[in-house]
């Protein structure tokens, strides 16, 4: 025991003279908390990626407000424990006054619930659950915000798209029960388009993270013989689904959310496919293509060639881009400051020019893509 | 709660010659069940045969991926009673080691590289085999390397050890997989070495173009249905021929029977444990490779469900039993297929699992399983 | 440098494990006085840490608060498992699913509470009394005829609780209509909705969840548990499955909107308290001991050495084995309800089969049959895992995190290759540690524990 009681004291000892010994030099923290093991590890780096990219530019221009920023990265799994622990650590241990992330809406909600109490300003790039910003009383947190559509908008511009645009009458939705981004995006699909006069003919749900073979519900979607099917899963499933749809001899073009938006998706598969997006690869605008290059400089695929930014990546950057301006607007590292200049923003992002509603949305147009002869290509925008 | 509570006849070994009381209620209550299920099945029959005929066919192809799995599962098992959960991961390196090897290497084509006259279709057949014959080198490397660094030295540790470690393999084969410099966190379009071709039947056979529609009402299926199909079953007959006829075979069975009595019959069970683990790795890795090619998406954590579905599938048919587990395997896909078709998408597991209690509840051993006859 | 905190993080999984050993040793008093003060000591020092702040600098941060509630909770369920796999030998991979179903039920409970409606708790409460005396009751007629089948007894079981599960939603919904005003109007919350009501309200629904869970594993493991080890292993792991499956589905096939299906339950309230946590830990503790060491407990080891000598010296084979089931599934009913009240969030993907191998993986770690080392190994586990590592490799760059579910799963093979009994082999402390019989009874089977 009394060996015991010494060892204790010296590396009490020891552990005081290492705290004490810190010097707290003038950087600003900015933790990103992303899904980087855990089911959808390579959401995770495409949000890494691209939060540590606007990170480094915004150091190279000599930081914020004269501070340098340091990244803090965590893992939170997409998965809440690892998402508390990962928040209450960043905010606890490494007094972080700022979160990116996360990207899943049920990690996300724990988060935004301790940031908020603890007065953290939280930005999530690509949460799109309503209850991310907002409480179950119906009142927004002061201190959370997004970056990304929330589900009923980019539902509601993929049906009317569909129904006026491709002139569809019968659609077919398929959806991840599990998902609650899938989910909430076919539900706002289903509203909108039922609303507007057209007929929704099946309705099929499947687990995307368990499900690979898609032949029972693609024979329903074959027999119903939709105009077009809504599948607003991410790219992975959607390379599943659209495959096997080309082998069974469905030729309804398929139809999604941002989620399609990959290097990775496969366009021959998908191949007179539309997707509703936040910015297009072609926009000319100087945001986009130097995102582009930047991006493409920073990062290399397996084969050394300079890699595409996803959707993730892009909102990643824009939600870090928005941050910092946010703290170099207000002046101050202070987050009430902070807050009141995120919610007077105007940025002019990647994923277009973002004001704040009263709910912590995004005010912002999206663009439709469609997937031809191999490319993915502009087709039209839909202000917000 | 009943504290000394009311017992099943069958533990009650007094009352084994009369028949038990009440029985009625509980067969009555499978038969209520079964008539259900039998009703909602021919009713979509009659409703339309060829759509059902369909459904049959997807979930025959669903059947034969988890064989191809279940094979390699139920074999280690029926040896060293371990549950190896690291053989999904194997099954997901195969994938991957086929996807580099095509997709960087051209290995798909190398006879056409090194002579140049050879028909196309002659050198697509010898390199895609080429490709599969890599896959389950390394497979069977891996899985080699895995028994001897993780499960050998546990082998007279408590049975639950083990099972943890291949728990920890597993882990450590998705996430290290995961990590950019190995195989990368990415959902990777696979770059299949030959196409796939749909056709479908009506009063012939038609080739379905990538594109176009298909007519209502009539059957389709693909190139690699058929192989998955032709390959579960040489892949059953093949492991059967060697169990029952070959020596290696018999020193398996022996061993899988009684370690200490094999080892003093002069049979080497170590290196026949190894053995096994070899050879259920290199299906697994065949398995893999058929697999991306069916599904065409590869990730690091592919082999998770498709694994532990093929477990199910083994326990189902028997665990320990090579014939059990490919009926096990069919009747898994049958289930999921003929489940998401007519009763209901979201309870497919649930209905498939509902399913497996009420076999092994009937059956408890699995539907080819050998009465427990040792404590297992 | 922050080598501080690495310091830091090792020092409190140390404390924490002396601190696990002080309690146990404390309980072991025969006086009760000594057990009392021990409780408040071990109760007060943790609450201490909790407010004690140098500065900027908190012993006990909010981080960490958060690994200790995750860790009772874990050692909770991991006890449970510990009863039904370690001391009765089934090898039971269902527990994450009954601590699920206490989580949502304990959940359900006080977020309608909260929101003004009794119907939760009357309906729920009233079906778990009236489904345990309608269990009691249909066993006692059915022990009149002897050697009924499994399955007819459980349809008989089946049949009594939905009939009193109908019963207990109608009374219930009356009963809470009837009480309705006593929540008061907005702005005027009448005496229900006060926070002594509220607390009170969340002892009784963690209590009702641990029964529920219970009951639903009652009905599963009489005809489940017929089968043999690996069989039961899989039926157990589709019960899992069957159980996130309708987490999922719990607004569109099960009739909760509340819940939210697949996009998580917001909104129940933060309730658990360092007070409750450890109330329930403590209550879990002695459960299980005074279990484990009554002679229900020593036949249930029986079971686990051998079934067909326990037979034949007259032990009720599957009375035991169903007994150590359902107590285990109790206690994950009550973690969950521990659980849900502290993260506030439920989401079907915290009940994955996958994330179920957790508790598993703790029990063979803390050592099989070894209560303290279930407790220990799910505090180490935690702070090892979320704690540790997660400070560690925040700091070697921003690649490093991504290498945590790399060095988790090889200190998980080194460990089991080190020591494949686990940390803690059989060896119990203080409180839990079994009489002299008992001990050298489990110190012969420490060969071929688990083998079978």
């Amino acid at each position: 025991m009394k060996r015991f009681l010494s060892l204790t004291a010296i590396v009490l000892v020891l552990m005081v003279a290492v705290i004490g010994c810190q010097q707290a030099p003038k950087v600003l923290k900015v933790a990103v908390l992303a899904p980087l093991s855990g089911p959808v590890p390579t959401f995770g780096v495409s949000t890494r990626d691209g939060a540590l990219l606007a990170i480094n530019e915004w150091n190279a221009k000599g930081g914020v407000l004269n501070m340098k920023i340091t990244p803090v990265v965590e893992d939170s799994q997409c998965t809440p424990d690892p998402a508390v622990n990962a928040a209450n650590k960043v905010i606890n241990q490494d007094k972080v006054h700022y979160i990116v992330g996360e990207v899943c809406s049920k990690a996300s909600i724990p988060i935004s619930e301790i940031a908020n109490a603890a007065k953290v300003i939280q930005i999530s790039p690509t949460s799109t659950n309503t209850a991310v910003t907002v409480d179950k009383s119906g009142a927004t947190k002061a201190y959370i915000f997004r970056a990304c559509f929330i589900d009923p908008f980019q539902g509601k511009v993929g049906a009317t798209f569909a129904f006026n645009n491709l002139k569809a009458k019968n659609a077919f939705i398929m959806f991840d029960q599990s998902n609650d981004y899938v989910k909430g995006l076919a539900e706002a699909f289903e509203a909108t388009f039922t609303q507007l006069g057209g007929k929704i003919v099946g309705k099929e749900s499947y687990d995307g993270a368990k499900d690979t073979d898609f032949s029972a519900i693609l024979t329903k979607v074959k027999g119903a013989k939709p105009d077009i099917v809504y599948l607003p899963d991410y790219y992975n499933v959607v390379n599943l689904a659209t495959k096997q749809a080309k082998a069974k001899g469905i030729t309804a073009p398929f139809m999604g959310g941002d989620g399609w938006d990959s290097s990775d998706l496969d366009t021959k598969a998908s191949d007179g496919g539309y997707y509703t997006n936040h910015y297009s690869p072609d926009d000319q605008r100087a945001e986009v293509q130097n995102f582009l290059k930047a991006y493409g400089a920073a990062y290399k695929d397996d084969k050394n060639n300079p890699k595409v930014p996803d959707a993730l990546a892009a909102l990643a950057y824009d939600a870090t881009n928005l941050l910092l301006t946010a703290i170099k607007n207000a002046g101050a590292d202070n987050t009430d400051k902070v807050k009141a200049a995120m919610e007077g923003i105007s940025f002019d992002a990647v994923s277009g020019k973002i004001t704040y509603d009263a709910q912590h949305n995004p005010v912002k147009g999206a663009v439709i893509l469609k997937v031809t002869g191999g490319k993915v290509t502009f087709n039209s925008f839909v202000a917000p | 709660m009943p504290e000394k509570s009311d017992l099943p006849a069958a533990m009650s070994g007094i009352s084994r010659r009369r028949r038990p009381p009440l029985a009625w209620v509980g067969n009555g209550f499978l038969i209520i069940v079964a008539v259900l299920a039998a009703y909602v099945l021919v009713s979509n029959l009659a409703k339309n045969p060829i759509e059902f005929l369909q459904n049959v066919l997807d979930g025959l192809k669903l059947g034969c991926v988890y064989a191809l799995i279940a094979l390699g599962y139920t074999m280690v098992y029926g040896i060293v009673k371990l549950i190896n959960f690291a053989h999904g991961d194997v099954f997901m390196v195969g994938a991957f080691t086929s996807f580099y090897a095509v997709s960087q290497f051209n290995l798909h084509q190398w006879p056409q590289m090194l002579f140049p006259a050879i028909p196309a279709g002659i050198s697509l057949v010898v390199g895609s085999f080429t490709v599969i014959l890599l896959s389950m080198v390394v497979c069977t490397l891996l899985a080699i390397t895995i028994e001897r660094v993780a499960y050998k030295p546990l082998r007279d540790a408590p049975r639950i050890a083990a099972l943890i470690t291949a728990i920890g393999v597993s882990f450590f084969l998705e996430f290290f997989g995961a990590l950019q410099f190995v195989f990368s966190p990415r959902f990777i379009p696979y770059k299949s070495p030959f196409d796939t071709t749909a056709w479908y039947i009506q009063g012939g056979i038609h080739p379905i173009v990538s594109g176009q529609s298909s007519p209502d009402n009539t059957i389709s299926f693909s190139n690699i249905f058929l192989i998955i199909l032709v390959a579960s079953v040489l892949v059953q007959l093949f492991l059967q021929f060697l169990v029952r006829r070959t020596k290696i075979g018999v020193a398996m069975r022996a061993a899988s029977f009684d370690k200490p009595t094999a080892r003093l019959m002069g049979i080497n069970v170590d290196r026949v444990i190894s053995f096994t683990f070899a050879i259920g790795a290199a299906f697994a890795g065949l398995g893999g490779v058929l697999y991306a090619i069916a599904y065409a998406s590869i990730w690091t954590q592919l082999g998770i469900l498709p694994g532990l579905k093929a477990f199910v599938a083994a326990v189902l048919g028997g665990i320990g039993s090579l014939p059990g587990a490919f009926v096990g395997a069919l009747i898994m896909g049958q289930a999921e297929s003929l489940t998401m078709s007519y009763i209901s998408t979201p309870m497919r597991d649930a209905v498939a699992f509902t399913i497996l209690i009420i076999v092994l509840l009937v059956k408890p051993t699995g539907i080819f399983g050998e009465p427990a006859g040792e404590k297992a | 440098m922050e080598l501080g905190y690495l310091f830091t993080t090792i020092l409190k999984m140390a404390l924490l494990v002396a601190w696990i050993y002080g309690l146990l040793w404390g309980l072991n008093k025969k006086e009760i006085w000594k057990k009392a003060l021990t409780i408040l000591l071990a109760f007060g020092v943790i609450q201490g840490a909790f407010l004690l702040q140098f500065g900027d600098y908190a012993v006990f941060s909010a981080f960490d608060q958060g690994l200790l509630y995750q860790a009772v909770t874990m050692a909770m369920v991991a006890m449970g498992l510990n009863l039904i796999y370690g001391f009765n030998g089934q090898f039971s991979l269902a527990q994450w699913g009954f601590y699920g179903i206490g989580a949502y039920c304990a959940a359900d409970i006080t977020y309608r509470w909260t929101n003004g409606d009794a119907s939760g708790l009357f309906v729920l409460g009233i079906g778990v009394v009236l489904a345990a005396l309608a269990l009691i009751g249909v066993g006692r007629l059915l022990r009149l005829k002897r050697g009924i089948p499994v399955l007819s007894a459980f349809t008989f079981y089946l049949v009594a609780i939905i009939i009193v599960g109908f019963v207990a939603v109608f009374v219930g919904k009356e009963l809470a209509a009837a009480v309705d005003p006593g929540f008061g109007g907005r702005g005027a919350p009448g005496a229900l909705a006060s926070p002594a009501a509220v607390q009170i309200v969340f002892f009784l629904s963690v209590l009702i969840a641990g029964a529920f869970a219970a009951e639903v594993s009652f009905l599963f493991g009489l005809p489940v548990l017929t089968l043999g080890s690996d069989y039961f292993g899989i039926a157990t792991l589709g019960f899992a499955i069957v159980v996130q499956t309708m987490m999922v589905n719990s607004d569109t096939i099960l009739p909760f909107p509340e819940m939210k299906g697949g996009r998580g339950m917001i909104g129940i309230p933060k309730l658990t308290s360092w007070i409750a946590a450890f109330a329930f830990l403590l209550m879990v503790v002695v459960i299980v001991r005074n279990f484990i060491r009554s002679s229900t407990g020593r036949a249930t080891m029986s079971v686990r050495e051998d079934e067909i000598a326990a037979k034949a010296m007259g032990i009720n084979v599957a009375g035991s084995k169903l007994m150590a089931f359902v107590l285990g599934s109790f206690v994950a009913g009550i973690g969950g309800g521990v659980y849900a009240h502290y993260i506030g969030f439920l989401s079907p993907s915290t009940f994955s089969f996958l994330a179920g191998f957790n508790p598993l993986i703790i029990v063979v770690f803390g050592g099989l049959g070894s209560m303290t080392g279930s407790i220990a190994a799910s505090f180490v586990w935690i702070f090892f895992l979320e704690g540790f590592l997660r400070v560690l490799l925040a700091q070697m760059g921003t690649d490093a995190p991504t290498w945590r579910f790399v060095l988790y799963p090889i200190t998980l093979l080194l460990l089991m290759l080190i020591r494949p009994q686990g940390l803690m082999g059989s060896v119990e402390w203080g409180f839990l540690r079994a009489d002299r019989i008992i001990r050298r009874l489990k110190g012969n089977d420490a060969a071929q524990k688990g083998q079978a």
